[in-house]
């Protein structure tokens, strides 16, 4: 990105613009988890026709804010024959690598901010031309938090629990992967600035040029494959197994147990943010103008967390061995055809 | 600035290293890890000359490396699970007889 | 040129407490750091294709493979009692010797670095897009990328029959 030497004010200012933008995205990623586990609990308790939480402020806004509390002040329990530095070292994984996938995701159109900045800064915290891969790459280094939970707990229960989890991760990543490749191959780009650049305007005046009407098979592959990614139903075989026999992370509690859902959480506004920038326009919109676009961001990203609310209180579990035939027998198979349509077409018609 | 000395002395550093390990651990799967160590200190010296030459040849090259020395993990990971099986044991002189 | 440093001796401590850690798991957790600070490297050599492409594959998936087998496998230490206690070029026989080559393996490498011409500085900075790497595999590498393709299926194919548990032709016959 470059900067003209315009004097020192202007460096100044800029940096100083990346450095509040950067904290601004980190403290909007904490504000959203606690807002997720509101919306969960609330959307689960319509669901279900029941009120959910009523009691802590008005209509239950400051649920999440308790709970926070109560994880703060229980104890920090670690089993003896448990290896420490790993104990320690795997919810922390597990957290940085959530955050740091949302590093390279933009959320809204280059801004000046109404004029305080002499140059448009984009609203992404680094601007890299291989952003896709990037958060590939960070997806992949996720599993390590929870095989290194499985395994540092000493229990047989969880070692296995961590290991069919990181199991279910790494044959979802397939598909996915392919999926993102389907987009790319109609993005021309690696950058996921100029995938959505590529959505703006609209055909025939009225529907948006998103990349999901031009490829729904690729976008169904890529969320369903995106849930199995982020252990939420109907692929949270590895939570359950809790009212099993016990899962990745039975032995942790407090602050280290507050991590891994914080890093669920996370993993799932990650997710439907790439996915809306891959597929339904980023923060184009209509009736507003581009500088506003966040909001229409925000509203996307919005829809596709309440689908993933409302698929995990309305589809039944599926059993491990389910999971792992649909990924590799079924998902994978669909991938890899989309993949070769996708080509076929830009080959053909240009696309 | 580090010129093409550095990176190649760096890079046969690491593949000493990883040398140094195949010969002195008596463990089958740090023998492994010491082979991926000298594949990457190749991978290294290919993308340093790469970048010194001006091609894009050297990249490509790692990335065969980077296949080949996928698929040889593989399998020999798969030869130790069933050595393994067979002898309980990871150390390669439990296998200097030629009996199984 | 101190970010090189600091990856390259984050690469070098990395790799040698790889080859010095008695515990397996610490062994590959450090190898996965090292390829961290390569990745590094590759980012300064303006590859930033290959940076990433070695986290998702290195990194990402042949080191899981390898923290699978060593968690499953839950191996015993290797080395008996008295030899744990003696420094690795005191104990005896095959250990000496191999510490010995090694040394020489590496004497060897600077020696013949050393003689060679100062080469300079690296000539202006290219970015070699994705889209120049992915036009040269598909043109000029063609062949070895598609025997590539097929000698992942036949280490697939390998992995999968050598690990398993009881081959078929050892069932007993009615």
């Amino acid at each position: 990105m470059a900067v003209r030497a315009r004097g020192r004010g202007a460096l100044t200012r800029f940096f100083a613009a990346q450095i509040v933008l950067t904290l601004f995205v980190f403290v909007m990623l904490l504000n959203s988890a606690a807002i997720m586990v509101w919306v969960e609990r609330k959307v689960a308790a319509l669901l279900q026709q029941r009120l959910g939480p009523y009691l802590v402020g008005p209509k239950g806004l400051l649920q999440p804010l308790a709970d926070v509390v109560k994880l703060m002040f229980k104890e920090e329990l670690r089993p003896k024959a448990a290896d420490a530095f790993l104990f320690g070292l795997a919810p922390i994984i597990s957290a940085t690598c959530a955050f740091a996938a949302f590093a390279v995701v933009p959320f809204g159109a280059s801004t000046t901010f109404f004029g305080l900045l002499d140059e448009p800064l984009r609203l992404q915290v680094a601007d890299v031309n291989v952003a896709v891969l990037v958060i590939f790459a960070v997806a992949s280094m996720s599993v390590y938090g929870i095989v290194l939970a499985g395994w540092s707990s000493n229990s047989k229960y969880s070692l296995l629990g961590g290991l069919r989890a990181s199991a279910q991760m790494i044959s979802y990543e397939l598909s996915y992967g392919l999926a993102l490749a389907s987009v790319l191959l109609l993005g021309n780009s690696l950058s996921l600035t100029d995938i959505v650049g590529r959505q703006a305007g609209t055909w025939l005046g009225f529907i948006p040029r998103w990349l999901v009407f031009v490829q729904p098979i690729g976008f169904l592959i890529f969320m369903t494959a995106g849930v199995a990614e982020t252990n939420r139903a109907p692929f949270d075989f590895p939570e359950a197994e809790q009212e099993l026999v016990a899962g990745y992370h039975t032995e942790y509690s407090s602050m280290s147990f507050a991590m891994f859902f914080l890093a669920e959480y996370i993993n799932m506004v990650t997710v439907s943010a790439v996915a809306t920038d891959l597929f339904l326009g980023g923060w184009h919109g209509p009736f507003l103008p581009e500088s506003f676009g966040w909001i229409w961001f925000l509203l996307k990203v919005s829809a596709i967390l309440f689908f993933y609310v409302w698929m995990r209180w309305t589809l039944p579990r599926y059993r491990y061995d389910q999971l792992m035939q649909f990924g590799w027998k079924i998902l994978l198979p669909l991938a890899t055809v989309n993949l070769l349509v996708t080509a076929a077409g830009v080959l053909y018609f240009g696309l | 600035m580090p010129t093409l000395d550095h990176y190649l002395l760096l890079s046969a550093v690491l593949f000493a290293i990883g040398a140094a390990g195949v010969f002195v651990r008596r463990n089958l799967i740090t023998i492994l890890l010491s082979v991926e160590i000298m594949l990457n200190a190749v991978n290294l010296t290919f993308v340093a000359f790469g970048r010194a030459l001006g091609t894009v040849d050297g990249q490509i090259i790692v990335f065969f490396v980077m296949t080949v020395a996928a698929a040889e993990a593989a399998v020999g990971l798969a030869i130790v699970i069933g050595l393994f099986r067979h002898r309980e044991s990871l150390n390669p002189d439990s296998f200097a007889q030629l009996k199984w | 040129m101190t970010l090189f440093y600091v990856f390259a001796a984050i690469a070098v401590v990395a790799s040698l407490l790889v080859i010095a850690q008695r515990n397996p798991i610490y062994s590959v957790l450090l190898l996965i750091a090292s390829f961290g600070a390569l990745s590094g490297l590759y980012v300064l050599l303006s590859a930033p294709f290959v940076a990433v492409i070695q986290i998702v594959v290195y990194a990402g998936a042949i080191m899981v493979l390898f923290l699978f087998v060593v968690m499953l496998l839950n191996a015993p230490h290797e080395e008996t009692e008295a030899d744990e206690r003696r420094h690795v070029l005191l104990r005896s026989g095959a250990l000496r010797f191999g510490a010995v080559l090694a040394f020489a393996l590496a004497a060897e490498l600077v020696w013949a670095l050393s003689q060679g011409r100062d080469t300079g500085a690296f000539p202006g900075a290219s970015v070699a897009s994705v889209a120049a790497i992915g036009r040269t595999l598909f043109t000029d590498y063609a062949f070895p990328f598609e025997v590539t393709s097929i000698l992942i299926l036949v280490a697939l194919v390998g992995a999968v029959v050598l690990a398993q548990r009881d081959h078929p032709l050892d069932r007993e016959r009615p």
